[in-house]
């Protein structure tokens, strides 16, 4: 029998160790896991590297694992979403570690981790400050950079509704970077507002089929 | 001479926006110009976040903080809109399905180089959001922005000083006071408003100008 529903949020994020790489999914607050994110800062887990659209808003969610000292570096497009005071407080100060990746190219090296790519020559960011670091070539003409997979321990993720074997249908524009995300990471956890009984979620319509899924908890 | 207000350059950008056209409108001045798309064309809004058919603004009551825009700020969808996840949405944006990106800028190179996502202000972190992807990836970039800085310092230059968002990639310019394209001869003024002449735009613009035979008053509405 396969049941990936757990009875908590502390037993959804067990087994995350200090130095690990999350992903968390949202755009801004919208489709953040926040209850998750939260059991991670009372789980303890430190030393962290955070992937995620922004780095923070207001004092919950990732800007609380930031405010509490937990996040060694974040990965992300925008840092300065709504009301990101906790991470630029560190950021100023020298204290948080900032890699910044256009975020279509977020998107595609978290989905080449998902997808065993072992990297890709975009346009984006060729003849720019962002890619002047990075191996370079011309493809058909144009400069193109080569942009590696994010491999990541762990993916924290929100979603609607979702069965005991882990497949999830989201809502609106809360599905942001929950399905990429949800491929990618070694161990994917995912809160929904309902677990719903096997059968009952139409499969012409899942986002994301239950293998990319590990954990599910109600939050 | 009077130069447009933000309203009336929104609107004069979405003049331009063709019916059926796939459009993305960045954040800020050029959000604005989904509020003046021409009536009777059927245009479909983008956004990053992973919607297509974008509408306006929620009356009260239809709030819903699941949608929201690439500003976060509270949106809605069409009928015929749809959503998907994120990587979906920069695949239209990478792989060349977008007809129109219409995007604020800094500075717009004689080029088309495109600078428009850090200014390297120390007192705050920097971001980059979707820019760089779509300012490489849809099949045309237009800028709008107001024609020199605060202390009439030009925002179009021979090279940009500031960073770049992406080489070469505008090709139309919405400003203040002027309509521009940038051609393989160089910037070409399209437009001009009521009361301005071409040296006196040119004194406000790094490179030449060359005016266009077919030049136009650019007239707005009051909005």
């Amino acid at each position: 029998m396969i049941d990936k529903c757990v009875a908590s949020l502390a037993e959804a994020v067990s087994g995350i160790a200090d130095g690990m790489t999350l992903l968390c999914s949202g755009f801004g607050t919208v489709g953040e896991p926040v209850e998750l994110i939260e059991a991670v800062v009372a789980q303890g887990a430190r030393d962290l590297t955070i992937v995620s659209n922004n780095a923070g808003t207001g004092e919950r969610g990732i800007a609380m694992l930031i405010r509490e000292g937990r996040v060694r570096k974040v990965i992300c497009s925008y840092p300065r979403s709504s009301d990101p005071h906790v991470f630029e407080a560190l950021y100023q100060a020298g204290k948080i570690e900032l890699e910044l990746v256009p975020q279509g190219t977020l998107s595609e090296r978290i989905r080449a981790a998902g997808a065993g790519i072992g990297g890709f020559y975009t346009r984006v960011s060729a003849g720019t400050k962002l890619g002047e670091t990075k191996e370079s070539r011309e493809l058909d003409g144009a400069l193109h950079v080569l942009e590696r997979p994010i491999k990541a321990d762990v993916a924290l993720l929100k979603g609607d509704r979702a069965d005991r074997w882990g497949n999830v249908v989201y809502r609106k524009s809360a599905r942001n970077f929950n399905p990429v995300m949800a491929m990618a990471g070694r161990l994917s956890i995912i809160q929904v507002r309902e677990i719903v009984a096997l059968g009952t979620l139409d499969p012409e319509m899942i986002h994301t089929p239950g293998i990319f899924i590990d954990r599910v908890v109600v939050a | 001479m009077t130069p447009l207000s933000r309203r009336q350059m929104a609107w004069r950008v979405a003049q331009d926006v063709a019916d059926g056209a796939y459009v993305n409108l960045g954040i800020g001045m050029p959000t604005l110009v989904s509020d003046y798309l021409p009536e009777g064309r059927e245009i479909v809004v983008h956004s990053e976040n992973g919607i297509l058919g974008m509408g306006g603004a929620p009356k009260p009551g239809e709030e819903d903080k699941d949608l929201v825009n690439a500003g976060k700020g509270l949106t809605t969808l069409v009928p015929g809109g749809a959503f998907f996840h994120h990587n979906d949405a920069f695949v239209m944006i990478r792989g060349g399905h977008l007809d129109l990106s219409i995007m604020g800028a800094f500075e717009v190179s004689e080029t088309g180089d495109l600078a428009n996502w850090t200014t390297e202000d120390p007192s705050f972190s920097p971001g980059v959001g979707g820019a760089m992807d779509l300012a490489v990836g849809a099949r045309e970039v237009r800028a709008l922005m107001e024609h020199t800085t605060k202390d009439g310092t030009p925002r179009i230059r021979k090279r940009c000083g500031y960073p770049l968002t992406a080489p070469r990639c505008v090709k139309r310019i919405y400003t203040n006071l002027a309509v521009l394209d940038i051609t393989a001869d160089g910037v070409v003024v399209r437009e001009l408003v009521d009361g301005l002449d071409l040296p006196e735009l040119q004194a406000l613009t790094e490179p030449k100008l060359t005016l266009a035979n077919d030049w136009r008053r650019l007239i707005a509405p009051a909005l």
